[in-house]
């Protein structure tokens, strides 16, 4: 009995140590450091151009790019299309997934022997300090991307600090989202709104009036589902009383940076202010995007906070009776502020087509058909160079509101990342219980900024 | 039934194997000599693809789970040795450890409610409605474990929405105060969910003590029925001691189903409103695969294999003595 039971010990240690041997060294990972990375780019792009110092473009050779895409966005898709149309030799292999699947996926996609040429990228820091993301600073060069305005470019730049926002380029946006507040023109008409509020507290005397009326001032989804949407009015509220330099700061991790402040805690009591005062729906917590979606598109919120990416939704169902406006400043004259942030798309460091896909990324914001398709089936500001001709999107649609508000937010410096996505969980693990909790009355203001920021050091110090 | 035993009491089938063994060593002797030899071959080849399973997708990843709790890693970057800080680490954010709090409430109702009402069905079903009737409740009630869960989850979510069937149900006889959005409510969440529990595990155990209860002889229940026992009496002195041992198994099972909680929680609520119905398996998925946090996403799944363990052991502990 003891020798069989010896005897079944040593298979299963045998087993074990085989699988050990077998499996994915994780040691292995700090031989690939970044500036490995940095030195390879060049080689990738040198061994693969026809000829030394041309732009890399995609040959006249049969090419089959590898893509990972987004499931439930058709942009890519459909820019694929076109670029085979326009490049024949060029064909894809895509595959796609959910976002949320995505951020699970990536690493194990950019580190296996397929590395994808494109990918849509869920975040992208530790990617690029573990060497994973090819490093684009030699196709921004050649490309002359680093003379198109500075937002676009600047929230894919990875600092060797591992902080975002300045340093070198690791991913390119298929376009630019913009964010601010929907509204439904025929409530806005029956509560008196014949121009947007021009003030915070104009707009305040807006919801006011909505909910006096017995209209549901705002529309909002909150669900832990699908992540809390009242991160959205509250990170515009944060502009609204305070510079939108530091809070940039804290999405790009800076050092020292905090996201409780004087000005954030103001904007945070505003917050508290509208749910007190019943401007959300009562159940909120358990509404997820798309029900809030669908509920404001039936006619239920006289506002939603929200980006141009539903646009074409909007369009969809409240056909011309949708509306757009910049989230009002505090003072009459003040700059608006905005979230906008890239369709991340790069490279991985192992990509077999890199100069092709760089090609493409290039060709997306300077390509004529591009850009239309760009506006009319993504809804947002295509980017590109400066001075590049901005595609009319449908007449009536809340698209042309959108791409209109966008130079106003770009000539005021005053765009933003996304407070949700300061680190990889900060959304899941302190925006969205914490601003839930406020809802139900179970955090207020102050609590809720420091929540947030004991949560985030603590993800950065993992 | 004996499946579940020998899957359940391992320490029993390694006494009964151990009892077997001197006959198995003197039938050996009979044979001659080069059968001997081949002997643990044949047996260890017929062993050894359920232990190379066994080994591949159990032991190698437990051992490097419990590998990776001492670590700082992201899953792809560098490893940094860092002792026992993860588990201090669990210790001292509510968030994380709080879900292990929620996990035991899950009990009640992945657990409790499934097995006492599950008794009471199975005794019904038992009783009175032993022909095409029984089979029909049997099928419904067991329905839930055949439906997708994430297809549950969603209908569900629209049944507990403000403007679900539920709260329609409850205006229309009158209890309109008390609608509410179930899923997005601090104190109703966990129970809400916990109602979905009992809705997918009711049906588990209810067919398993209605096998149980086959078992058992009708004499028993004919000799009570003829003193005059109702069917209080029969299910109080008959039905529940002589079927402890299945309720031990269904036992051991939900309580393994409540603390590991995930797919449930997660199609539902993800864990929200807040943390209120946050569980461990829920937290070790974030961390693991949203912050990347794989050091400490193992540790907590270290904690909560521990956990699992100290629960069931005295279960199985008691299961066996009743069943001697």
């Amino acid at each position: 009995m003891k020798k069989d039971f010896l005897k079944i010990l040593g298979v299963i240690v045998l087993l074990m140590m085989v699988f050990a041997a077998c499996a994915p060294k994780p040691t292995a990972a700090p031989t690939q450091a970044p500036t490995e990375v940095a030195t390879e780019a060049p080689v990738a792009s040198t061994t693969e151009a026809p000829a030394e110092a041309a732009v890399p473009n995609c040959g006249t050779e049969p090419v089959v790019l590898n893509a990972y895409f987004e499931t439930g966005f058709d942009i890519p898709f459909k820019l694929a299309e076109e670029f085979t149309k326009q490049y024949p030799n060029v064909t894809w292999d895509i595959k796609q997934d959910q976002f949320a699947n995505l951020i699970t996926t990536t690493p194990l996609l950019l580190s296996g022997e397929n590395a994808p040429d494109l990918l849509r990228l869920p975040t992208m820091v530790t990617f690029a300090k573990d060497g994973l993301l090819m490093n684009l600073d030699n196709y921004a060069e050649v490309f002359g991307w680093n003379d198109w305005p500075v937002p676009q470019l600047n929230q894919n730049r990875v600092a060797a600090d591992g902080t975002r926002g300045s340093g070198s380029l690791y991913a390119m946006g298929l376009n630019y989202s913009l964010t601010g507040v929907f509204y439904n023109k025929e409530l806005a008409a029956q509560i008196g709104m014949t121009e947007p509020p021009k003030t915070l507290a104009e707009f305040d005397a807006l919801l006011a009036a909505a909910k006096e009326a017995g209209l549901q001032p705002i529309m909002m989804w909150g669900s832990a589902k699908s992540g809390m949407g009242l991160a959205f009015p509250l990170q515009q509220l944060m502009a609204a009383y305070g510079p939108v330099g530091p809070i940039n700061d804290w999405i790009f991790n800076k050092p020292g940076a905090t996201i409780d402040t004087p000005s954030n805690l103001l904007a945070a009591q505003h917050l508290e202010r509208w749910i007190k005062a019943g401007y959300f729906p009562a159940d909120i917590n358990a509404i997820e995007y798309t029900d809030a979606a669908a509920r404001f598109g039936a006619g239920e919120g006289v506002f939603t906070f929200n980006g141009d990416w539903q646009n074409a939704g909007y369009d969809a169902t409240l056909p011309g009776k949708v509306g757009f406006f910049l989230m009002p400043p505090l003072e009459a004259g003040g700059a608006p502020a905005a979230m906008s942030a890239p369709l991340t798309f790069g490279i991985a460091a192992k990509a077999k087509h890199a100069d092709c896909a760089a090609f493409f990324l290039n060709w997306v914001a300077t390509n004529d058909e591009a850009r239309k398709i760009n506006v009319n089936i993504g809804g947002s500001n295509p980017g590109g160079p400066l001075g590049a001709v901005m595609p009319a999107a449908a007449e009536g649609s809340v698209t042309n509101e959108t791409l209109a508000a966008g130079p106003v937010v770009g000539a005021a410096g005053n765009s933003m990342d996304f407070i949700a996505n300061a680190t990889s969980a900060i959304f899941a693990q302190g925006w969205t219980p914490e601003l839930q909790k406020m809802v139900a009355g179970q955090q207020d203001a102050a609590g809720l900024l420091k929540a947030v920021q004991a949560e985030y050091l603590r993800e950065l110090g993992q | 039934m004996e499946k579940f035993d020998s899957i359940l009491s391992p320490e029993k089938t390694m006494s009964e194997i151990s009892n077997d063994t001197p006959a198995l060593t003197r039938n050996r002797r009979i044979f001659p000599r080069g059968k001997i030899r081949h002997e643990p071959i044949i047996s260890w080849s017929f062993v050894l693809p359920a232990l190379f399973m066994y080994a591949l997708f159990v032991l190698v990843p437990l051992v490097l789970s419990v590998f990776y709790s001492f670590f700082r890693w992201n899953g792809v970057g560098p490893m940094t040795w860092v002792g026992l800080k993860n588990y201090f680490t669990i210790v001292q954010f509510p968030n994380l450890f709080g879900s292990i709090f929620n996990a035991f409430k899950l009990i009640i109702f992945f657990s409790f409610i499934p097995v006492g009402l599950g008794l009471v069905v199975a005794s019904v079903i038992n009783r009175m409605a032993t022909g095409r009737l029984g089979s029909i409740a049997r099928t419904v009630i067991f329905l839930p474990q055949v439906i997708p869960l994430v297809a549950a989850g969603i209908i569900w979510g629209w049944l507990l929405a403000l403007p679900g069937l539920v709260n329609e149900l409850l205006r229309l006889i009158g209890l309109g105060s008390i609608t509410r959005a179930w899923l997005g409510d601090f104190n109703w969440a966990l129970p809400s969910v916990g109602v979905i529990g009992v809705w997918v595990l009711l049906g588990f155990c209810t067919v398993l003590l209605v096998t149980g209860m086959t078992k058992v002889d009708p004499a028993l229940y004919e000799s009570a029925r003829i003193d005059g026992a109702n069917w209080f009496t029969e299910f109080f002195n008959i039905t529940i001691p002589l079927l402890k041992h299945e309720i031990g198994v269904c036992l051991t099972v939900t309580v393994i189903n409540a603390l590991s909680a995930f797919d449930i929680v997660w199609v539902s609520t993800a864990g929200g409103p807040g943390n209120a119905t946050s569980v461990p398996g829920i937290q070790i998925y974030i961390l693991g695969f949203s912050q990347r946090s794989v050091g400490l996403a193992s540790a907590l799944a270290v904690m909560l294999m521990i956990l699992v363990l100290i629960v069931i052991l005295p279960i199985q502990r008691l299961t066996r003595e009743t069943s001697k």
